[in-house]
């Protein structure tokens, strides 16, 4: 008898103590449920204007040109060595000064491939002129591929005077 | 007076003005069946947008709101897409009994509507044995969840439709249980006499606490046999990626959750009809200024507003729960449900019997 | 080998869990014989996100592979950078500077709560809950945007590097991960609201999913899994690397052997973490943040080893190298992939069910396993 009275007390204890649990979790939900200024969501497209991205967050390599149209690349590729994927590619020549009539190692062409870099930040930690940096872009899709080998220097672009 | 059960009326005599008897019931039996299948699409519509709603809120997002003002057409967006696309029949499937058993859950979804009474005197049939036809026809959607699953030759199909049968076999009894209890107080099984006997007060306010565990265990029990979280093991999405419809696609997916909503919303009519009155306002007592506000509000209005209720209790339940595993669903059916439903009849029967309640 | 389809010659149900299953988290792939519902044997089939990181590594230099690491198990991406950078380290017989070993043990700490918030979330939705998946990653968005800001990424953020960390910490770093533990501490009680006190949950892992602490040894399995069944395994106090041996945190032990204590060991862990980071985030010495170090690293001819606790298990990093810039032979030593071998033990006898919630408390990351 009284052991049957010990199995119904803790019966009805257990049916207790679970609904007890799950109106607790019930009322976490309907708290939400009713609370809509806890809503998280971003609506990214629609945000665009106003979104911004941390000053170090790494979309892409971009180089610095300065409003003279003048960088800071010499052409030393220590980026396409640091680089562990092969995406950085430089392509040298000579410039031949116009005063001295000497011959000086230039970039041509730096030849960037976006589609092949994982934004590890390797080569603008490699650079020792600062010639490149990461930009904030992050909307690199387009609709063929050969669009996201790119070219950092800009046409017409020089060394800047001083930077060796 | 603009009322459903006075437009019903209303076509009624002008049919029977304009043409003989026959056609009369005849070109009303057409109309029915549009106004069912109108109610089904407008269902589907809003019980999908709802619980997209219900879910974004609770999970602190905004859920659907590009398509339409406030993202309101979006089910509509997204039947459309079901409409067009391809209804693939799995190779090795049994072709007819797979391509039959969408149907098969429609059907047995409508003919629950019949005895359902959405308003004040509007009811499709109102016939004598309501409650025991509409819990026997309910047992006959788990035929097409076997059907679906074994048809599809599929094993994750398999074991969601065998899971679902154990599932819905075992909570028809608990089910069957809770409303006999309002059977037992109202004497009677046709719907609009329980509605009737609750003129006065809602049963869940005059039957004491043996009536509210009785609506409670319908509650339940009405969950697991829509297959419902936290009782969806014959669909358990982490468990058999989609249960008994994984080979479904298209029409005849969206026919399965079209049948899953509008069996939820059957499920809720009954019971609100059961316990909460149906179509009958709130009344208290003898307050007689306030009982004639509530009888202002039409009867449908206070129809669908219960049911909607239910529906989002049922749907709150699926957004916070996590799921049971199969032996706990059992477990719960036979060794807690079944035992106390059972005792509480005993309870119910003695105040119906004493005339306890008020 | 197994038959494709259909059943063995007992009649049991052979099913092909995976490789695309919603509950795999990745693309394992499980051979589960099946009586009824019963489990009777379950076999993982590894190697659809083989990449061969480890020989990827051999042709990178000690400064360029460690970023490859971040794709083993991404969610504790930076421990498993750290333990690379720590293990050339070893071989250069480099000192890392105090403010960069603060900082790299605030970021570890960080990626074990945000690796551990997502884990309960998914842990959650395996269980058929999705609505605690939305709320971890509530949280969890807050230090993803922290280390967005100090170290440019979300989630491959490559901040390590050989002699301390690649930026200083950002101005704005200290006010916002304080503002995140006060987010932390309002939320915590969410969690138990949510998913540990509910009853369903409970019987749901209680019970299940159990391994004693022999197997667990015998298994090899680190991390959370050890430390449910009672085997002390936390590297952090075992053989303390960086400064854990001055700070005060608790390893966690939990005697229960089945699933929901493995459950409460993360969810114990994560305030471990939070004590370490509140200890640490008003103390970040000054100086520098990166020792200096030659433009080409080389190790000496030898071998290397080092290990840290990521937030599934021990990680260790073997580097044997022939004296070059490049490594002769990199060989990981990953948790999940001797965690994942314990499941078949875990799940015997189980239900499906119970195959999904163990899986789910052995928080599997398929690349770590796979690499």
């Amino acid at each position: 008898m009284e052991d049957e009275a010990m199995f119904l007390k803790q019966y009805i204890q257990d049916i207790w103590g679970a609904i007890k649990s799950l109106a607790t979790g019930m009322k976490r939900t309907g708290y939400y449920f009713t609370h809509h200024k806890e809503i998280i969501t971003q609506q990214y497209p629609d945000n665009r204007d106003t979104l911004v991205l941390p000053e170090r967050f790494k979309g892409e390599v971009v180089m610095i040109h300065d409003e003279n149209n003048e960088h800071a690349c010499t052409g030393c590729t220590a980026c396409e060595l640091a680089c562990p994927n092969a995406t950085i590619k430089i392509i040298t020549k000579f410039d031949v000064d116009a005063e001295t009539g000497k011959k000086k190692k230039a970039i041509d062409t730096f030849v960037y491939h976006l589609e092949l870099c994982t934004m590890c930040n390797l080569c603008v930690e490699a650079c020792p002129t600062d010639a490149i940096k990461m930009a904030q872009t992050f909307e690199h899709s387009v609709f063929d591929r050969s669009q996201l080998t790119k070219k950092l220097n800009k046409p017409g672009s020089k060394i800047r005077a001083g930077i060796e | 007076m603009w009322s459903l059960s006075n437009i019903a009326a209303n076509i009624d005599q002008w049919l029977n003005a304009n043409m003989s008897p026959t056609w009369a019931l005849i070109v009303e039996m057409v109309i029915a069946g549009v106004a069912v299948i109108g109610l089904f699409a407008a269902l589907g519509l809003v019980l999908v947008i709802m619980e997209r709603k219900v879910s974004a809120w609770i999970q602190i997002r905004l859920g659907p709101n590009r398509v339409g003002p406030k993202g309101m057409l979006q089910s509509l967006a997204d039947t459309l897409k079901l409409l067009v696309k391809e209804g693939m029949t799995p190779g090795g499937a049994d072709k007819l009994l797979f391509n039959v058993a969408p149907f098969v859950a429609m059907i047995v979804a409508m003919l629950l509507l019949a005895p359902i009474a959405f308003a004040k005197d509007f009811q499709l049939w109102d016939l004598n044995i309501g409650v025991l036809y509409i819990s026997a026809v309910s047992s006959i959607s788990v035929i097409s969840i076997l059907m679906a699953g074994w048809a599809s030759n599929n094993k994750y199909s398999l074991l969601g439709a065998m899971r679902s049968g154990a599932q819905i076999v075992s909570y028809e009894l608990s089910a069957g249980l809770a409303v006999l209890a309002i059977v037992v107080l109202t004497g009677s099984l046709r719907i609009s006499d329980i509605i009737q006997a609750q003129e006065n007060g809602w049963w869940l306010f005059k039957g004491h606490i043996p009536v509210i565990i009785a609506f409670i265990i319908f509650i339940i029990a009405v969950t697991a046999e829509t297959n419902r979280a936290p009782f969806d093991l014959a669909e358990a999405e982490s468990e058999l990626t989609a249960g008994f419809h994984t080979e479904y696609s298209g029409m005849k997916f969206a026919l399965f959750f079209l049948a899953e909503y509008v069996n939820v919303f059957i499920v809720c009519a009954i019971g609100a009809t059961l316990f909460l009155g149906g179509w009958m306002p709130f009344h208290i007592g003898n307050w007689h200024a306030f009982n004639g506000v509530m009888d202002w509000i039409p009867s449908s209005v206070w129809f669908f507003g219960k049911t909607f209720f239910l529906i989002f209790v049922i749907m709150w339940f699926r957004w916070t729960f996590p799921r049971l595993r199969i032996d706990q669903l059992l477990n719960l059916e036979w060794k807690y449900l079944l035992p106390i439903s059972m005792f509480n009849l005993l309870l119910v029967t003695l105040i119906a019997i004493m005339g306890w309640h008020f | 080998m197994f038959e494709e389809v259909g059943t063995t010659t007992e009649g049991d149900l052979i099913i092909n869990m995976g490789p695309q299953h919603p509950a795999t988290h990745g693309v394992l792939h499980l051979v589960v014989t099946l009586n009824g519902e019963t489990i009777k044997n379950v076999e993982p089939h590894l190697g659809y996100i083989h990449r061969s990181i480890e020989k990827m590594c051999e042709s990178l230099t000690y400064r360029q592979f460690i970023y490859v690491t971040s794709r083993m198990d991404y969610l504790s991406a930076h421990i498993n950078n750290h333990a690379c950078a720590m293990c050339v380290e070893k071989g250069l017989q480099l000192e890392v500077p105090p403010r960069a070993q603060v900082i790299r043990v605030l970021m570890d700490e960080l990626t074990r709560l945000a690796s551990h918030e997502l884990w309960w979330g998914a842990m959650a939705m395996d269980l058929g809950a999705f609505t605690p998946f939305f709320h971890a990653f509530r949280e969890r968005e807050v230090i993803n945007d922290i280390m967005e800001e100090t170290c440019g990424a979300r989630l491959t953020m490559n901040y390590m590097v050989p002699g301390g960390v690649m930026h200083d910490l950002h101005p704005n770093f200290q006010q916002r991960v304080k503002d995140f533990l006060q987010l932390y501490k309002r939320k915590i009680h969410e969690y138990d609201e949510l998913v540990t006190g509910n009853i369903i949950f409970q019987n749901r892992m209680k019970g299940v999913g159990i391994i004693s602490p022999e197997d667990v040894i015998s298994y090899g399995c680190t991390g959370p899994v050890a430390r449910g069944s009672g085997v002390s395994s936390d590297v952090r106090k075992l053989y303390p690397y960086e400064i854990y041996d001055k700070l005060e945190f608790d390893e966690v032990l939990e005697d229960g052997c089945d699933s929901f204590a493995r459950y409460m060991v993360r969810i114990r862990e994560m305030q471990q973490s939070v004590r370490i980071i509140e200890q640490l985030i008003d103390n970040i010495p000054d100086g520098e943040f990166q020792a200096k170090t030659k433009a080409v690293l080389k190790l000496p001819k030898g071998e290397f080893y080092s290990k840290a606790e990521t937030a599934r298990g021990e990680l260790g990093v073997y580097i044997v190298s022939e004296g070059g810039t490049t490594p002769y032979r990199i060989k990981f030593r990953s948790p999940g992939f001797s965690n994942l071998s314990a499941l078949n033990h875990l799940v015997k006898g189980g239900k499906i069910g119970d195959l999904i919630a163990a899986m789910g408390t052995l928080d599997l990351v398929i690349p770590d396993i796979d690499r």
